[in-house]
């Protein structure tokens, strides 16, 4: 079984840390940290940079939504490992309804990045200063956000109507517009037909 | 309208073009770049995904991938069933190697309740982990070969894999979705003479390899599309979370079965294979040599198997065994009781992270007490790499997108899940 010596390490991290930790457990080699949203990002860069933790690799970032069992109703989960020490540290921090975000950590890793548009497209909560947050999983009509508990486990979701396939045939295209510039065509009488046949396949569709 | 001047686009080849300026990397020519759009169905992309790639030129000079063809819920889906109920949903996550998968989520769980499978099922997860891993990394290099038009290569190794995939049929009673994990050991013991059989089959997929090996490794054509294409640092592979072989090729020696040994890994003698560069050259040679690591693992554990039971005798975790239940009030009460309300872990969160084929294979489970998990997240590996993936392809052909995409050999059911 994994077996990670959080011993020597638990201390340091209590005081190193003291003022960005609210809560620190280690049990069976878990090393747990729960920290507020406004710190969260100071203690992960913390953990990162720190010449004796070196907590060098973002592993994972998922979340929970508590519903009405905890006065906070989500919590952001994040993972780290370091390399150099082979150990894991766990952090936890909770997240409230009204405003559920969180500071993005894809300036220190890289890796942030899909996984923090998982926990959007999944929970709604957003990260402030991520470059790029938008859906990864599903699809950018989706209504809602799957994983949140009060979504309904055979959720339907409405038609989405036919996107133009010559417009928006491209990701890219879907959500930086500003890259395509539209050239203007030769009118001539055929391609006039062609346009409208289309327009109007589109609208009684 | 709106609607008709949208639709006044002037398509290029391929696509539509665009009059983004034209940036420095390799642009001799004043030339507009042009967006290629490669999938979710196209016949090189094993697995339904979608990149769209800015060319200069040839030349790849921004990629957006897009994932999430193949989500089916599974986080949620697993919220409602109990937690041996979930084993069938974990073998179709990465769906080559299903082993590793039920056996991770098996480690999760266990953690949780805070036991320990038997040795001898330990054993065996580790001999089939091992067996699991040999033909992923067969089908992630046959296929990546195919594409770089050696198809003789994706034969040999496709009858490897048959040899070894007979092996799991013959254990789990299924090739693809064998649902043989259980929390707490294993579904059923090794059969009569597999030792025997898995020394067979062993025999053969060396034999393949070694063919392999003359038709790749210093074959002028493949060395010259892999070698320095899609170069990923060690710092750049563990800032962008990557893990596994892809890490390994990196340069950086993590592997989990030595970081933090599970299943007793700590008993077995093998190496870790790591590369220099981190291309994809590099990628194919550590796959490669895991194969053969993983084969003496198997031989070690199969040796030194140890007698005992394959499941912790404890009825609140696994069923009891037929007789009792037939013939006794309280074998037929727990049986009962674990069919219908499953296991009960106590309340709490725990992550277990395993080595599988492609990298870190984790699972964040979240218990409230009831038989059913509160919250199950996957970290999956080819997720994260996937997310990695725009970084590799910056400023490489895109005739080498293709090996690139087969080096990383994302697997759709466990990227998006």
């Amino acid at each position: 079984m994994e077996q990670n010596e959080t011993g020597p390490f638990t201390d340091y991290i209590k005081e190193q840390f003291a003022e960005l930790i609210s809560e620190l457990t280690a049990e069976k080699g878990f090393l747990v940290v729960t920290t507020p949203p406004q710190q969260s990002k100071a203690l992960l860069e913390g953990f990162k940079v720190d010449e004796k933790l070196q907590f060098d690799m973002l592993i994972d970032v998922t979340a929970v939504d508590w519903m009405d069992a905890r006065p906070t109703r989500y919590e952001v989960v994040y993972q780290l490992l370091s390399l150099k020490n082979k150990m894991r540290v766990t952090v936890l921090v909770p997240v409230g309804e009204e405003d559920p975000s969180v500071e993005s950590v894809v300036s220190l890793w890289q890796g942030a990045n899909f996984m923090e548009r998982e926990v959007w497209d999944m929970f709604g909560i957003s990260f402030h200063g991520h470059p790029d947050l938008r859906r990864v999983l599903l699809y950018d009509e989706f209504v809602g956000h799957p994983l949140r508990k009060d979504y309904p486990i055979q959720g339907k979701q409405p038609r989405v109507p036919l996107r133009h396939p010559e417009v928006e045939n491209t990701a890219r295209q879907m959500h930086r517009p500003e890259l395509v510039t539209i050239r203007p065509r030769k009118a001539s009488g055929d391609e006039q037909v062609q346009v409208s046949e289309r327009t109007s396949t589109a609208e009684s569709l | 309208m709106a609607e008709r001047k949208l639709l006044e686009v002037d398509f290029g080849v391929g696509g539509i073009t665009t009059q983004a300026t034209p940036r420095a990397l390799g642009d001799d020519l004043h030339s507009e770049s042009m967006i290629v759009n490669l999938g979710p169905a196209h016949p090189a992309t094993h697995g339904t995904v979608r990149i769209v790639a800015e060319l200069s030129g040839e030349k790849i000079i921004d990629a957006d991938v897009d994932v999430g063809y193949l989500h089916r819920g599974f986080e949620k889906m697993c919220e409602t069933v109990d937690y041996n109920q979930v084993m069938p949903y974990t073998d179709r996550l990465n769906y080559v190697s299903p082993v590793i998968n039920n056996f991770g989520w098996c480690l999760t769980i266990e953690k949780l309740l805070d036991i320990e499978a038997p040795k001898r099922a330990q054993y065996i997860r580790v001999i089939l982990s091992e067996i699991s891993r040999v033909s992923d990394h067969l089908t992630c290099l046959g296929a990546s070969a195919m594409e770089l038009g050696a198809f003789t290569v994706m034969l040999y190794m496709m009858e490897a894999r048959e040899y070894l995939w007979d092996l799991l049929e013959e254990v789990t009673g299924a090739r693809l979705t064998v649902s043989y994990g259980r929390v707490g050991g294993v579904k059923e013991d090794l059969t009569n003479g597999f030792a025997g059989r898995m020394r067979e089959a062993f025999k053969g997929v060396r034999r393949h390899l070694v063919n392999c090996d003359r038709l790749l490794t210093r074959n002028r054509i493949f060395i010259e599309r892999m070698c320095d294409v899609a170069i990923i640092t060690a710092e750049d592979a563990i800032n962008s979370s990557i893990t596994g072989p892809m890490l390994r090729a990196s340069g950086v020696a993590h592997d989990l079965r030595k970081a933090f040994p599970y299943s007793s890994y700590e008993e077995f003698d093998f190496e870790v294979p790591v590369g220099t560069k981190g291309d994809n050259y590099d990628r194919f040679l550590v796959r490669f040599e895991e194969m053969e690591q993983s084969m003496r693992i198997c031989e070690q554990a199969i040796e030194r198997l140890p007698e005992g039971p394959v499941i912790v005798e404890d009825p609140h975790i696994a069923l009891m065994p037929k007789e009792e239940v037939y013939k006794s009030i309280d074998g037929m009460i727990n049986h009962f009781e674990l069919v219908m309300y499953g296991v009960k872990p106590p309340v709490g969160s725990v992550y277990q992270g395993i080595e599988g084929g492609n990298g870190e294979l984790g699972f964040y489970v979240v218990s409230d007490g009831s038989g059913k998990p509160y919250r199950a997240h996957v970290r999956a590996p080819s997720f994260i790499h996937m997310g990695a993936m725009r970084k590799m392809l910056l400023g490489v052909n895109i005739s080498d997108l293709i090996p690139t995409f087969g080096m990383i050999n994302m697997i759709g059911g466990e990227c998006d899940r």
